[in-house]
């Protein structure tokens, strides 16, 4: 069978068959074998979602563990050598495991939705960042499971973490461990790039995608760039721990601050990589709820790229105290204090769209919208960090621990809890119950600010971060054991959130498409969607395709149940990359088994690392190689080959 | 000392009361801040209509509404304004603490260890010279020059009341200086984790009246005294081979410098950074099991017999 | 001008173009996943110059072991590195004018060019009168080249893959996106090692060596 290598796709309405045929070219193989070989980018967001929350329940548990350890002074639960890997992993697991994956999550389910795509770019490579991360993670696990967890903080100064103060292979796990997260991240980030220029409907320039995707897009720029840093400062520690070299080491010429430099070049870009995405799906949800468009759509979007680019240039806002010359620290104090303003317009944005719009109150609406307040107060206390003189007071005491929960909670768990409650009619096709929903934000606000706000006090009044204990001078035990108490509300409501989810699944009133009468492309298909997405791939002429009609909006209207049909090959559409005009017709590859046989084969080799096994090196070495033959080798399906000649 | 000995909302030295208005001036616009928007979130919230039901949102109508840029215009526009002030005013007193002053009155070397703080009295002459430890004393009113040193790991040198936070990094030399406006005891505490006890890497600085302070140098610069009684001697003897093997006593053949100078332990208010009061019950306890009191710390319990303890604790008493 | 676009939206919906099925030529998703992971690996680079250059700035006197590097074997590998990519891309030319012999010959001399790179860099290494060990200056030194060894091996195995292909008659002048993106890669090897090169071989050079 030869087929043409250029076609015009037909044009048309959905109709019956039609769907028929596309079930039969996108359906994923049920069963178990279908579970390993998908590439469905809502079956990979779901499973991205569901490991984001098991981590944060683990997270959680650690971070539930270190509170009673600190509910009063000179307390015995946890040796100083538990508590130190107990709150090393908390922050691994919470920035690394938690935070960003749930955010991959959230946008791969959504994004080809929200782009009126049937896929991602590369659905092979999402299947594939998924099982690394997991793999990663169960690595990192394992460590901290045999007692050989992290012990030297989530950035892991040097040289405490070098071999001579910390033999023990902690370090060693904790460095292979994130270099091999580092591959998912980077992977991942390479594919939100490519699909937020290649695949979005025809039409749908780049001012007219939702501000998740400004986010999202935004913050994988920034990880494709960054997160070399922080792989390379890992693999750097290694090597210095393995092999005798002496990067890090002062007796020979090496240099401790240069692991703080790549550290936090990468470290300060990804705390706003880790929000922006989730600060989009508040400028997408919020307006739901207040029943009109986004305020200032374009500032926002600038507004998020902007903080982005200054995030680049601030990183030494975290070595205020290494004794660095004034000069240089003056310049990353006044960027710090400057990049207040990109904030400052998402929030005064989404003010104004509750006071100009016709606010709803629903339970994603209050995640949405209070998340504004702990923005700003995790903002404000990051401001004032940002000066250098204050910091040198701030800086390491628990007021710092406040402001990266304020803002870590706050603009990433809250509105996460928010979106879930938003997007799970469409994920499941079931709505959560409100009115249990309620008591889930009441006990988590109030718990989150029972917790934390105190902190800030406890920060003032000079307690150490990072202290297994704390003698009864200091006058802290008060605050901390409020802070305690706060804590367990909270995790009750994260609980009740949790119960909320598995409740609904099996009970939930069923979800109609659009039960929130929401404008974007998500919901003008069937919740859940079926495997293809879109049935006729959408033309999309405004920001809002399902207000049309509804809010003036000039210009052609969207067309969504007439367009191309693609049924001829499991297929979708390319569009240039800044106006969409579709350029090419994707041919999307079927299920396969190369990622997670892929994944296995790395896990071999960074096992036979950790073990300087090299056999099992040798071993996982073969598997990679042949995984990737697999996977490379042009495919006539794909119309990566010419068909044989013959 | 106060209440909250390590609270930085109080100050007591130089670059402290340097600090100390631009912290209240960034932490009042930050309230302040939090309060507005707080208060605008809530006007707006309140303008729910009590029979919206977020179940039923196709009967709630949608509108393009007002543009509200100038919402996001007149907030920058404010924003700037605490902003702009904050920036000159960081620059203002960044200026005046950072460099040390050019001839201080006194130079001492700080060099922070797992996890206890190595303090030498530094002087053009080698006679002039001698080492203390967890225990720093200051003559008031005068500049005093810190050099910081990091002996192992990363640690980070802070006196709230005095000053902010410098790291002792090994292989630099941070400067650091302190000066305190009245005599009184200043609490210190290590701020950078360095592992096991990093809980417990406290220090005293001791601020006194030039005169009190001469009195104490002059202290300090002589040798450990000799033991009088038979049980000082064997104590002596003991400290010297044990002990010794980490320690120093002045003027005894202990001459080791991996663990805090005991020449003139009973001079020092506090055991093991700051972690015990200094009385010969709890110096006891520490001898005989310091892993107790600061687990995993880096002096190893010494399980001395009663006579051994005895005469130990006869000598080092004696090392005032 | 809105006008004109929307115009043409509608157009699409009612007749889109001609379109092409599948990459090709260079023009297709897989090239701009190339593009990512090249713009990564780049950033990894720049990193590993960047604490060249912070470690130098910062280290005491006499931490460049190697003051006037010896250029005797670099210099030529350089420029035979270089050339490795020309015979690359004539080989890519080889396949986009369906002259399958010149591709193959193309690649091969790539490959054995890029081999020969990495025997010399071999040689050069063993010349060396520190180790990985020695200093900060030698583990960086001994790294970065690694580094970047590294990547050369892969881009070998790459040439390799594609001369099997090409060898096997896969690609025509229209599907031949495999080539394009492969000898990107190799391209982008070849320009890394300039950076790498001089850094450790020509800055130096210019005096303020420590
Ligand atoms: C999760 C994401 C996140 C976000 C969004 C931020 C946002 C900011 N952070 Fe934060 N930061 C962290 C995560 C984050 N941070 C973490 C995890 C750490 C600790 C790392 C560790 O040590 O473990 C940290 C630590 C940290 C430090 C180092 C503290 C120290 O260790 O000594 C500093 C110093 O400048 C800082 C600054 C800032 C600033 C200026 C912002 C700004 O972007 C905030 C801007 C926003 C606002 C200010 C609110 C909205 C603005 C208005 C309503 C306008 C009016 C406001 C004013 C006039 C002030 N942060
Ligand atoms: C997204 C990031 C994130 C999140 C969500 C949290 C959540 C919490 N953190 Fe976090 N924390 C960090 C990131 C985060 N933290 C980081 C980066 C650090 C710095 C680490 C370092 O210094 O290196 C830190 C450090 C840190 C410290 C300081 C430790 C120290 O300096 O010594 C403390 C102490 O109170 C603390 C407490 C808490 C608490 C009480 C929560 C609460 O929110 C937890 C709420 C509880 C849950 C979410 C659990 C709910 C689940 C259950 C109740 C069980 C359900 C079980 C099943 C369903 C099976 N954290
Ligand atoms: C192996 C080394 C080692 C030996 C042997 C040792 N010590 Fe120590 N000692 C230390 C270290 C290290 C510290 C600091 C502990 C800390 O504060 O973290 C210390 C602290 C002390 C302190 C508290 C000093 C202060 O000012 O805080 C006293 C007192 C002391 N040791 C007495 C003794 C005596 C008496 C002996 C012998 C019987 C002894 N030590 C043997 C290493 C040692
Ligand atoms: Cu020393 Cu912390
Ligand atoms: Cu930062």
């Amino acid at each position: 069978m030869r087929q043409p290598d250029f076609r015009t796709p037909a044009v048309g309405i959905d109709t019956v068959e039609h769907e028929a045929r596309l079930h039969e070219l996108w359906d994923s193989t049920p069963g178990l074998k279908g579970f390993f070989t998908t590439v469905d980018h809502k079956e990979i967001g779901l499973r991205y979602i569901v490991t984001a929350f098991v981590f944060l329940a683990l997270g959680g548990v650690e971070a539930l563990v270190i509170r009673l350890q600190l509910a009063g002074p000179n307390l015995t639960l946890l040796t100083p050598g538990e508590y130190n890997q107990f709150f090393s992993t908390h922050g691994m697991t919470m920035i690394f495991l938690y935070a960003s994956p749930i955010l991959s999550g959230f946008s791969n389910y959504l994004w080809p939705l929200l782009l009126g795509s049937r896929d991602m770019a590369f659905p092979r490579l999402n299947a594939l960042s998924y099982w690394i991360y997991v793999a990663a993670g169960i690595f990192l696990y394992v460590g901290f499971l045999t007692g050989n967890g992290p012990n030297d903080g989530w950035f892991n100064y040097v040289p405490y973490a070098s071999r001579q103060y910390n033999p023990g292979l902690n370090e060693d796990f904790y460095s292979l461990g994130m270099v091999f997260l580092g591959i998912s991240t980077t992977i991942g980030a390479a594919n939100f790039i490519v699909t937020a220029f290649r695949t979005r409907a025809p039409g749908m320039s780049l001012n007219l995608v939702p501000i998740m995707v400004w986010g999202t897009l935004t913050a994988s720029v920034a990880n494709l760039l960054v997160v070399p840093a922080v792989s390379l400062a890992f693999f750097l520690l290694w090597m210095d721990r393995q092999f005798g070299t002496h990067f890090f080491d002062p007796a020979v010429g090496g240099q401790p601050l240069l692991w703080q430099h790549l550290f936090w070049i990468f470290g300060h870009p990804w705390v706003y990589a880790i929000v922006l995405p989730a600060m989009g799906m508040v400028s997408d949800g919020l307006p739901v709820f207040c029943r009109r468009p986004l305020v200032g759509y374009s500032l926002v979007a600038l507004s998020t790229v902007a903080t982005m680019i200054l995030g680049f240039g601030v990183w030494v806002h975290h070595m205020f105290a290494t004794g660095l010359p004034g000069l240089g620290l003056s310049l990353f104090s006044g960027a710090s204090i400057i990049i207040v303003l990109p904030s400052a317009v998402a929030v005064f944005a989404w003010l104004a769209t509750i006071y100009l719009g016709r606010p709803v109150i629903s339970t994603a609406f209050l995640f949405f919208s209070s998340m504004i307040l702990l923005f700003v107060i995790g903002g404000v206390s990051g401001f004032m960090t940002a000066s250098v003189p204050v910091d040198w007071q701030l800086t390491d005491t628990y007021f710092v621990v406040a402001h990266l929960h304020y803002v870590l909670i706050g603009i990433n768990l809250f509105p996460v809890v928010g979106a879930t409650y938003f997007w799970f009619p469409k994920m499941t096709g079931r709505m959560l119950d409100e009115k249990l929903g309620r008591w889930n934000f009441w006990t988590m606000f109030l718990g989150f600010n029972l917790a934390f706000l105190p902190m800030h006090l406890t920060g003032l009044l000079g307690m150490p971060r990072r202290v297994y204990t704390y003698a009864d001078y200091g006058g802290w035990g008060t605050l901390n054991l409020i802070t305690t108490i706060g804590s367990f509300i909270l995790a009750v409501g994260v609980l009740l959130f949790f119960v909320n989810v598995a409740r609904s699944l099996r009970v939930g009133a069923f979800a109609s498409k659009n039960p929130w009468d929401a404008p974007s492309l998500e919901w003008s298909v069937s919740s859940p969607p079926p495997a293809y997405n879109f049935a006729v791939i959408p033309t999309v002429n405004s920001r809002h395709p399902l207000w049309e009609g509804r809010i003036g909006s000039e210009g052609p209207r969207s067309a969504l149940d007439r367009g191309m049909l693609l049924d001829e090959g499991k297929e979708t559409i390319g569009t240039s990359g800044v106006d969409a005009i579709p350029d090419i017709l994707l041919e999307m590859p079927e299920d396969t088994g190369a990622p997670v046989f892929l994944t296995v084969g790395m896990s071999v080799v960074f096992v036979g690392l950790l073990l300087k096994a090299w056999v099992t090196l040798g071993i996982g070495g073969v598997i990679v190689a042949a995984a990737l033959l697999m996977w490379m080798w042009p495919r006539r399906e794909l119309r990566e080959r010419e068909p044989p000649r013959d | 000392m106060s209440a909250a000995p390590l609270s930085y909302l109080e100050s007591a030295g130089k670059a402290a009361d340097t600090i100390l208005p631009l912290t209240w001036f960034t932490l009042i616009v930050s309230i302040v801040v939090c309060l507005v928007i707080g208060a605008l979130l809530y006007g707006g919230v309140r303008r729910a209509r009590p029979d919206d039901n977020p179940l039923d949102m196709q009967s709630i109508p949608i509108a393009q509404g007002a543009k509200g840029h100038n919402w996001i215009v007149i907030g920058l526009m404010v924003s700037a304004i605490p902003l702009a002030a904050t920036l000159v005013w960081t620059m203002v007193a960044l200026a005046a603490v950072a460099g040390p002053p050019a001839n201080p009155a006194l130079t001492i070397d700080v060099t922070g260890r797992q996890w206890w703080w190595d303090v030498k009295y530094a002087s053009a002459q080698p006679s002039g010279e001698f080492a203390t430890a967890n225990e720093i004393h200051i003559p008031v009113g005068a500049p005093v020059l810190v050099r910081l040193h990091g002996g192992d790991v990363i640690h980070s040198f802070w006196v709230p009341r005095l000053s902010g936070k410098i790291d002792a990094i090994p292989g630099q030399t941070n400067l650091s200086w302190l000066q305190a406006n009245q005599p009184g005891i200043y609490r210190g505490q290590c701020t950078e984790y360095c592992g096991f006890q990093h809980a417990r890497m406290s220090f005293l600085v001791v601020a006194q009246t030039p005169a009190d302070f001469q009195r104490w140098r002059q202290e300090q610069l002589a040798p450990a005294i000799s033991p009088v009684t038979p049980g000082q001697e064997r104590g002596l003897a003991l400290v010297e081979y044990r002990c010794g093997l980490c320690h120093r006593v002045r003027g005894t053949r202990a001459g080791a410098f991996a663990a805090p100078d005991l020449t003139h332990l009973m001079s020092r208010a506090t055991l093991a950074a700051g972690v015990l009061e200094n009385n010969p019950g709890n110096l006891e306890g520490w001898i005989q099991n310091p892993q107790n009191i600061k687990p995993g710390n880096l002096m190893p319990d010494q399980h001395l017999s009663a006579q051994e303890l005895s005469d130990a604790l006869a000598y080092l008493e004696s090392l005032k | 001008m809105t006008e004109v676009i929307s115009a043409k939206r509608e157009l699409m919906i009612a007749t889109p173009e001609h379109l092409p099925v599948g990459p090709v030529g260079r023009h297709g998703n897989g090239m701009w996943g190339v593009g990512a992971m090249i713009a990564s690996e780049a950033a990894l680079f720049a990193y590993l110059l960047f604490a060249y250059f912070y470690t130098g700035a910062t280290a005491p006197q006499g931490w460049l072991l190697e003051p006037a590097p010896t250029l005797k074997l670099a210099l030529p590998n350089t420029i035979l590195l270089l050339l490795s990519s020309v015979a690359a891309w004539w080989g890519e030319r080889g396949v986009l004018r369906r002259r399958s012999i010149q591709a193959l010959i193309g690649f091969f001399a790539a490959f054995v060019m890029g081999s020969a790179f990495v025997a010399v860099q071999w040689f050069e290494w063993q010349a060396k009168h520190y180790g990985l060990g020695t200093s900060s200056y030698s583990s960086l030194y001994f790294v970065t080249t690694g580094f970047h060894i590294a990547h050369v091996v892969i881009g070998l195995a790459v040439l390799f893959a594609l001369f099997v292909w090409t060898a096997l008659d896969y690609f025509s002048p229209r599907r031949r996106l495999a080539i394009s993106a492969g000898v990107m890669y190799w391209h982008f090897v070849d320009i890394v090692w300039v950076f790498v090169f001089g850094t450790y071989y020509l800055t130096p050079y210019l005096g303020f060596a420590r």
